[in-house]
């Protein structure tokens, strides 16, 4: 049983044909886009790594079937950058030391940038522990994660400003 | 992952066709059942997709006054809903008290009902269970249990339903709207839950093919929005499952208590209403005596299923401490940690 979906994916339009129905959004962004910026950590929804934009908002990719999200706009962490010009985002976690090994960082990248896009008004750090939950790092770089996001949205505020 | 057939659903009925053949499932959020069909838990052979079924999307008020949620409202946008905040906050606080941003991104109101009763050993796929084979025994008598049930549970099953969601829904006297093969019906959503016999499992009262289309919140409820809470002891402040948490919908004045609605959830295989404290605080004085005798009459069927004894005092500290905290008033905006102990002290000084 084909199944031929369209996606945009960071701005391009992509067709894929499956095989079948099972593959996760996750998959078919690292298996047959080819993009690997998003990280298989659990694949059961419980660490976040996965985490991308479909339209608009943060989603597990793993726990997202791709023959569902036909016709679906979905972000990852390789569209964040405008060329060499890095992400308000991706600047504060450098800035901020919001890692360690990285392998969490684009699903902690993209979970910070849903949630600065959900949010009604200035986060707390506490609302943004609350708010980055779902995404696990198992080097511990909390303290870090933390004071990025925080930094992030006094940034993207400027920005919104300028 | 099994290998299964897709449809995706362009209307109720087609949806309720597709359906209504043997091994196939409905597929909203996907985030309990891809999960379980990754575990080899659920092996459906059909997926029926109602993602693109606009109809389910709405939230709406009713001409009596009440709220009809659409089933495939995702958690995120029903907590958003400036209706819901206003009027329902308990329902707001517990859906933001569960699961993380991403999951509520996806998840749905009708998928939250539907969702399955957990127990480690259900999704082992090696160990006895009722629920996944029936008469297969169930090994989670003998085995890890701190935090089964001690509610309604039989030695069929000794799960938990763990929705937060349900808890303050169940309080409330919320309905459901199902469609099926048959036509459409409603029910209340306390008659969804099916509890374990001693021979089987837990289920729902939906037959084959039926589809929850909307939930229902009464209009009468809004008289308890003053004072409302939903309150979750759970492992760590954010992002687990509940070992118990509790609903409280006060209509207080003059420090009496007019019409109480209490409920209980993680105690049972069904979000657990319990009428016997609900009728001994009506009338009552809203004192920490009256929520404590309350709590007491509450607990009285209680009983350990194993290695959670320590699970009926909880309940009823919680019993004790939700209604206070509500009692005490709504907090006026969302506390940064929804649900939590921690945003009770804060917030509300009880």
């Amino acid at each position: 049983m084909a199944l031929r979906i369209s996606l945009t994916i960071n701005g391009t339009a992509q067709e894929v044909d499956l095989e079948d129905a099972r593959p996760t959004l996750l998959d078919v962004l690292r298996e047959r886009i080819g993009l690997t910026g998003t990280k298989k950590g659990c694949d059961r929804g419980q660490c976040g790594a996965c985490t991308v934009l479909v339209d608009g908002r943060r989603v597990n990719s793993c726990l997202s079937l791709a023959v569902s999200l036909d016709g679906a706009d979905v972000t990852t962490v390789e569209g964040l950058a405008d060329g060499d010009a890095l992400h308000p985002v991706q600047i504060a976690f450098i800035e901020n030391d919001g890692f360690q090994c990285g392998y969490c960082t684009p699903g902690q990248i993209m979970s910070a940038v849903g949630l600065l896009a959900e949010a009604d008004g200035e986060l707390s750090a506490e609302r943004i522990r609350e708010g980055m939950s779902g995404n696990l790092c198992r080097c511990g770089a909390y303290a870090g994660i933390q004071d990025a996001v925080l930094d992030a949205q006094t940034r993207l505020s400027k920005e919104d400003r300028s | 992952m099994k290998v299964f057939g897709y449809e995706r659903a362009e209307s109720v009925d087609h949806a309720i066709e597709a359906a209504s053949q043997a091994g196939a499932a409905y597929y909203a959020g996907g985030t309990n059942l891809l999960d379980l069909m990754k575990a080899g838990v659920r092996q459906p052979d059909r997926l029926v997709d109602i993602t693109r079924l606009d109809e389910l999307k709405s939230i709406e008020t009713t001409k009596d006054g009440s709220l009809r949620i659409g089933a495939m409202v995702r958690n995120s946008g029903l907590a958003e809903h400036k209706t819901i905040r206003t009027d329902y906050p308990a329902v707001a606080e517990a859906l933001l008290s569960g699961a993380s941003g991403q999951l509520r991104n996806a998840a749905t109101v009708g998928g939250n009902l539907m969702q399955q009763t957990r127990c480690s050993y259900f999704y082992d796929t090696h160990s006895a269970c009722n629920l996944r084979a029936p008469g297969a025994g169930c090994d989670a008598l003998e085995g890890e249990n701190s935090k089964h049930a001690i509610l309604g549970w039989t030695r069929a099953c000794i799960a938990t339903h763990p929705s937060d969601f349900c808890v303050p829904l169940i309080a409330m006297g919320a309905r459901i709207e199902v469609a099926g093969p048959g036509g459409r019906r409603e029910l209340a959503l306390d008659d969804l839950f099916q509890l374990p016999d001693e021979s089987s499992a837990p289920g729902t009262a939906l037959l084959p093919g039926e589809l929850i289309t909307a939930l229902i919140l009464p209009g009468h409820a809004k008289t308890f929005a003053g004072h409302s809470r939903y309150i979750k002891l759970r492992d760590r402040t954010s992002y687990a499952f509940a070992i118990v948490s509790a609903a409280a919908l006060l209509d207080v004045g003059d420090g009496k208590i007019k019409d109480a609605r209490i409920a209980l959830g993680s105690v049972a295989a069904k979000p657990w209403r319990v009428g016997k404290a609900e009728t001994l605080l009506n009338g009552a004085e809203a004192t920490e005596a009256s929520f404590r005798k309350a709590a007491e009459a509450a607990l009285a069927d209680a009983r350990p299923s194993g290695d959670n004894e320590y699970k009926i005092e909880l309940a009823k500290r919680l019993l004790v401490r939700t209604p206070t905290a509500a009692a005490a008033g709504t907090p006026p905006a969302m506390p940064a940690l929804p649900g939590s102990v921690f945003s009770m002290t804060e917030e509300t000084g009880s």
